[in-house]
Order: C-alpha cells, then sequence, then structure tokens
C-alpha cells in the first residue's frame, strides 16, 4: 500500500535528483524565467567562465524596469542599461526574448501562463517573489535570490528543504462583486503575513474549484504576501480548457498524454497536512488595506484600528503604520479620500481584472487621476479589441503599455509623496510605489469604485446598471 | 564565501516588525552596479530625509551604533521582495548578522548565500536584547558554533537551519557541491524529458 500524499508531495517527489544526508534535496526546475533584475545572477555565471545549461527551458521577460509610456524610447539611461543587459545576456545564452518590442511583452508572471509555458507538474522558478502565481496551474514555482537564479542557469537545479505543508479549503462561494483579491487579502489579514511562513500552501474546496484561472492565478500571487513558500491549485477540467491552444502547449496527442497524467496531480483524499484551515467564502466582504502591510487588510465596511494598549509592541506598530498613512484610528473606510488609483501588475493585471474594473467606470469620470498598465502586451490588445481602453480613457485614466510599473515606482510611474493611491497591486509597503507614497490594495473592481466616488467605496453600493 | 565562525560587534537595535526588503533598499536604486556597494543604500528611505540629509531620530544614525555589524529586529525581518540586492546593501553597510524572531523566506536564504547570517531569537529574548542594548554597552557576541547570542549579562540561544549553519561555519558554496552531481543530473533529466516530453516546450507553430 502507499503511504497518501498531497498535490505538493507528488510535485516534490517528482522533481527530487537526490537527498543528501542532512535533508537538503537537489530539485530539477522545469522552467526558468530571468527579467532584467536578474543581471547579478548572469555576473556570477559570467565570473566563474560558465554558459547556461538549459537555454530551451529558460526564458527572458522585460517587465521590471521596462516603461509603460514612450516606447520604444527609454528616458532614463541607467534604465535603458538594464533592458539592453537583458537582451545582449538573452542572445549571448541563446535564450528565447520577449523584449520591449516583442508581442508577447508583459509581466513574467501574466505572460507565462498566457504562453502555456507555465503547465501543470512543471518546477517554476524566477528571481521574482510572486512566481508563486503559476501555481494556479498545478505548477511547483516559488521565487529566488540571485545567488540561486545564478545556481539554476549554471546546473537547472536548486538545493532546497522540503517544506511542510498547509491546505486552506474554501467553502462555499463569493459573493456578487467579490474576488480572488477580496478573498486574499481576507485570508492574509486572518493569519497574517508570516502566516504561512515554511509552508507549501494548497488551496481547495468548492470556492477555489468555482474560480477562472484568472481568478487563482490572482490568489496564488498573494500567498507569498502570507510568507507561503509557494501556493498550489490541483488542475482540473478549467486548467485544461485554459491550456488547450496556448503558444507554448503540449497539442494533439501530446496534449491528451500530458492531460491524463495532470489529472493525477491532486492531493490524495486521506493525505496528511500539517496544517489545515477553512475558510467561509460567503463570509468574505469587498476588502482593502488600511496600512502599511498585507496583513492589514479590512473590510471596506470596517474603521481604521484602534490603538489598544494590550500589547504595547502592535500598539505602537499601529500607531506608526497610521500615522504613515496619515489616517485616525477608528476611521470609517470608507471616509478615506485618495488621490489616485492604479490598475496594473502581476496580481491583477489580467484580461478578467481590466473587464472587471471596465464594468465599473463605464460611463463614469474618475475623480482623481490614475493609471491602467495591463499585465501584458497581449492582454492590452485584446483589451483594446473589446474597447475597454476606450471605457478608461473615457473616464480619464492613462491607458499605458504593459510593466510592472507603479507597483515598484518604477520610470515615473510614481505615487508622490504623502499621496493616497488606491491600487490593484499586491504590497503597501512604505515607500514602495514611490517615497512617502501611501498604498491601499484592493481588487480592480473596488480601484474602480473608488475612483468613481474619489475616496474608499464598496463596491456592492454602487448600482452597476445605474448608467 | 566569508567562514562565519565568532562575531563580537556593535549592534543597533532596530526593533521594527516586518521590515521588508523594499524598505531594506528601494526599488529605484537596484539598477545601479555593485561596484560602488549598496551600503549607502541600506534602509535608505528611513535613514535619509527628502533633501538626502541624515534622519536624527533613525537609530541606525545614532553615534552610538555607528559601525555596527549586527542588527536586532522584530518578526517577519525581510520579508516580501525576493531581492538579493536587500543582503548587498546589509553586506555592504557592514552588517553580518541579523538577530530576529522570524524572517521571510527567500530573505534567510539569500542571507546565508552571501554569509550573512540570519539568527532566529525568540520574541522574549529579542525584546529583552533591545532593552539591554538600548540602555547598556551596544555590544553582542554571536557565536555560531554554540548558537548563542551574548551581552555583558547573559546568553540567549538563538536557532538557526543546521544545513545553513554548517555552510556559514565552512563557507561552502552551493554550487561546487553541485557539479559533484552531475552524472546524476544527467541521468534524471534522460528520464524525466522521457516520462514527460513536454516539459520542452515546443517552439511556436508558425
Amino acid at each position: 500500500m502507499t503511504v497518501p500524499r498531497t498535490l505538493f508531495d507528488k510535485l516534490w517527489d517528482a522533481h527530487a535528483i537526490t537527498t543528501r544526508e542532512d535533508g537538503e534535496t537537489l530539485l530539477w526546475v522545469d522552467r526558468h524565467f530571468v527579467h532584467e533584475g536578474s543581471h547579478h545572477a548572469f555576473r556570477k555565471l559570467d565570473a566563474r567562465g560558465m554558459t547556461v545549461a538549459e537555454p530551451a527551458l529558460t526564458f527572458a521577460v522585460a517587465d521590471h524596469y521596462v516603461p509603460t509610456r514612450g516606447r520604444p524610447d527609454i528616458a532614463d539611461p541607467e534604465i535603458a542599461g538594464m533592458v539592453s543587459l537583458l537582451s545582449a545576456n538573452a542572445a549571448k545564452s541563446g535564450i528565447q526574448l520577449f523584449g520591449l518590442d516583442h508581442p508577447a511583452q508583459g509581466i513574467v508572471h501574466v505572460v507565462g501562463p498566457e504562453l502555456g509555458l507555465t503547465l501543470p507538474g512543471l518546477l517554476i522558478v524566477c528571481g521574482d517573489s510572486h512566481t508563486s502565481t503559476h501555481g494556479a496551474l498545478g505548477a511547483f514555482a516559488f521565487g529566488i535570490g540571485a545567488s540561486e537564479v545564478a545556481h539554476v542557469l549554471m546546473t537547472q537545479t536548486l538545493w532546497q528543504r522540503k517544506p511542510k505543508r498547509m491546505r486552506i479549503i474554501v467553502d462555499g462561494g463569493l459573493g456578487p462583486h467579490i474576488s480572488a483579491k477580496d478573498l486574499a487579502l481576507h485570508v492574509i489579514g486572518t493569519i497574517g503575513v508570516g502566516g504561512a511562513q515554511g509552508h507549501a500552501l494548497e488551496y481547495a474546496g468548492p470556492a477555489i474549484s468555482a474560480l477562472s484561472i484568472e481568478a487563482r492565478l490572482t490568489l496564488c500571487n498573494m500567498s507569498i504576501e502570507a510568507g507561503a513558500r509557494c501556493a498550489l491549485v490541483a488542475p482540473d477540467e478549467t486548467t485544461f480548457a485554459f491550456l488547450r491552444g496556448r503558444v507554448y502547449a503540449p497539442r494533439d496527442a501530446m496534449l491528451d498524454e500530458a492531460i491524463a497524467y495532470w489529472r493525477t496531480l491532486a492531493s490524495d483524499a486521506d493525505a496528511a497536512f500539517d496544517r489545515d484551515l477553512r475558510v467561509d467564502a460567503s463570509a468574505v466582504a469587498p476588502t482593502v488595506t488600511w496600512g502599511v502591510s498585507p496583513e492589514d487588510a479590512l473590510p471596506v465596511t470596517a474603521g481604521t484600528p484602534q490603538i489598544t494598549t494590550a500589547d504595547p509592541a502592535r500598539a505602537a506598530a499601529i500607531a506608526d503604520a497610521l500615522h504613515y498613512m496619515g489616517l485616525e484610528p477608528d476611521t470609517p473606510l470608507t471616509e478615506i479620500d485618495i488621490d489616485r488609483v492604479f490598475i496594473g501588475s502581476c496580481t491583477n493585471g489580467r484580461l478578467e481584472d481590466l473587464r472587471a474594473a471596465a464594468a465599473v467606470l463605464r460611463g463614469r469620470k474618475s475623480r482623481v487621476p490614475g493609471l491602467v498598465s495591463p499585465g501584458s502586451s497581449a492582454v492590452k490588445r485584446q483589451a483594446e479589441a473589446e474597447g475597454l481602453d476606450q471605457v478608461f480613457k473615457a473616464a480619464g485614466l492613462v491607458w499605458a503599455d504593459s510593466g510592472c510599473s507603479m507597483c515598484v515606482g518604477m520610470n515615473g510611474d510614481r505615487v508622490g509623496s504623502g499621496e493616497r493611491c488606491a491600487s490593484t497591486t499586491n504590497r503597501n509597503f512604505r515607500g514602495r510605489q514611490g517615497l512617502g507614497a501611501r498604498t491601499h490594495l484592493m481588487s480592480p473592481a473596488m480601484v474602480a469604485a473608488a475612483a468613481v466616488t474619489g475616496r474608499l467605496t464598496d463596491v456592492r453600493t454602487m448600482d452597476l446598471l445605474e448608467n | 564565501m566569508e567562514r562565519f565562525t565568532v562575531l563580537e560587534a556593535i549592534a543597533c537595535p532596530l526593533g521594527l516588525a516586518n521590515v521588508d526588503t523594499d524598505q531594506l533598499i528601494p526599488a529605484r536604486f537596484m539598477s545601479r552596479p555593485r561596484d560602488q556597494g549598496y551600503g549607502s543604500y541600506l534602509l535608505h528611505d528611513l535613514r535619509y530625509d527628502a533633501g538626502g540629509g541624515p534622519r536624527r531620530d533613525f537609530i541606525l544614525n545614532a553615534p552610538r551604533y555607528a559601525n555596527a555589524r549586527i542588527l536586532v529586529a522584530r518578526r517577519n525581518f525581510g520579508t516580501g521582495s525576493s531581492r538579493e540586492a536587500a543582503v548587498y546593501a546589509l553586506w555592504d553597510y557592514g552588517i553580518r548578522c541579523v538577530v530576529a524572531p522570524s524572517f521571510g523566506d527567500i530573505f534567510a536564504s539569500n542571507a546565508v548565500k552571501n554569509g550573512l547570517l540570519p539568527a532566529i531569537v525568540d520574541e522574549d529574548d529579542v525584546a529583552t536584547l533591545l532593552r539591554e542594548l538600548a540602555t547598556s554597552t551596544p555590544v553582542l557576541r554571536v557565536d555560531l558554533d554554540t548558537q548563542s547570542v551574548g551581552i555583558e549579562t547573559r546568553q540567549f540561544g538563538f536557532q538557526v537551519d543546521p544545513v545553513r549553519r554548517l555552510q556559514l561555519l565552512n563557507g561552502w558554496d552551493d554550487i561546487d557541491l553541485t557539479l559533484r552531481h552531475t552524472e546524476r543530473i544527467a541521468i534524471y533529466r534522460r528520464d524525466r524529458i522521457a516520462a514527460e516530453p513536454w516539459i520542452v516546450p515546443a517552439p511556436p507553430h508558425a
């Protein structure tokens, strides 16, 4: 009799080359994505006089530093140098590049699934913490640092210690206008930013099965904000339908063979998890952050926290976060005025996200300036074919090209000091969107609602049929 | 890689929780080559005001903690972005050890690969260390062999992954170790591609 295994155990076992006595396992990497920020790793490679071990399994994407306006020109010579250095490293190593001028260019975590480079059962790494995103398709995917990027470039392998296994079962279904982003923020608000630390996190349950691939990508993307080593959703019919016909995905007989194998990639019924958690999807409200950590998340119907004295360290942290955010304790969230909106990023830059935001903005004006940067150039073209760009422009927002953009405050896509931004991104860290920037994380529909009213707003209270 | 054995040095009681890697080094500095060092970017936006002058109320700027080589912080140090530049900034500033109750996963891995020790100390002991360092001589002795952190008056134990401990003690480099498995990797590769041929993506159809 075989021991029941979780989905994660199966993926781990399938990639284990050898395990040392000390417990470290050498894992095989099926897919490695590099970006402009990977230059430190290429330097390490050069310093050792080594070459890329598996160029056919390595893909380069220009996303972190690319400008979202005025292409192909790059005004800042430092940034231009980063983008051309990636091109040079890719060319020298024989790596396929989705560069600034490539029709498939976009944010790596949007492009991978879109092109069918992300597949169930693969081990995927990238020098970016949001690599957890790809787990939405049943891939074992995680972010790594530059030393590890160099190690993978040289050997196509990585030493890892097996993390613990955690499962979150989401029962019920999400309510109207409630998205995967709300669910993700709700979970992080509940378990904290260290809540899944040291764990491979699998999402399961009826509410997860009902999610589209795009929504699952958002959920797995945000899991790193709970500290998870990786996030997973078992592949199902939704996954297979999504992959059919993708440019790099297997097709015909090989696809059938692959799907037959992918169907085995699910946790066995009696597999044991180190931690199990249940969440009721119907209890999830539109959720926004008020502070400087993704765990500072609350239903939009709530108010900023009070500064209690029970835990002095926590009280000081709350006071400090409120001070940075320019907020008073115990203020209804819906009374917080905003200065700017941003829609985009690897978290919420997909077509479904743009549609959700456009549905709220259609025929309405934004009271504040804002930027919409699609998650990929393909998303941009499709959105334009559907006329979504016209909706955003008519509302007064700027429609730009694809890149990491205002999520990391690149190329002047920045939130000014003291400015308050309603943002579809993943991190409300101090200064992330710009020096002194105040970020409130929320779903695309919630950002659109905030744009319309000029303040944090419960999208459920907006009559979508009114116009 | 530099070996880590014993370090007795000035320790700065930073005392903040959730010091994310965006704070350790803001993204705007990461397009610069490391040749000139990343030390001046460490915690840049907390250390300097809008005009570029040092903030006098920020603890790392206090003369008492000048030349600190150890930081003591609260939980979840190094959370967030996988940027190894966060470790470069700490290293180039002179920091060789961070003491905290917990660390961001990727940060801890990056730290060890550069010779920097992430020492996990209980929350209560961290609180004690923060108090002591603020009032008495701000010097800590970190002994990786015995896994202890000592101030003048007391010793505290710390945790570190046993494999990482050995790597730091010996200054081992992963790649040398991996290259010893080249043959095994080649066999695995052949078998893997035979079992799941779709892992090698076909070039797009014209």
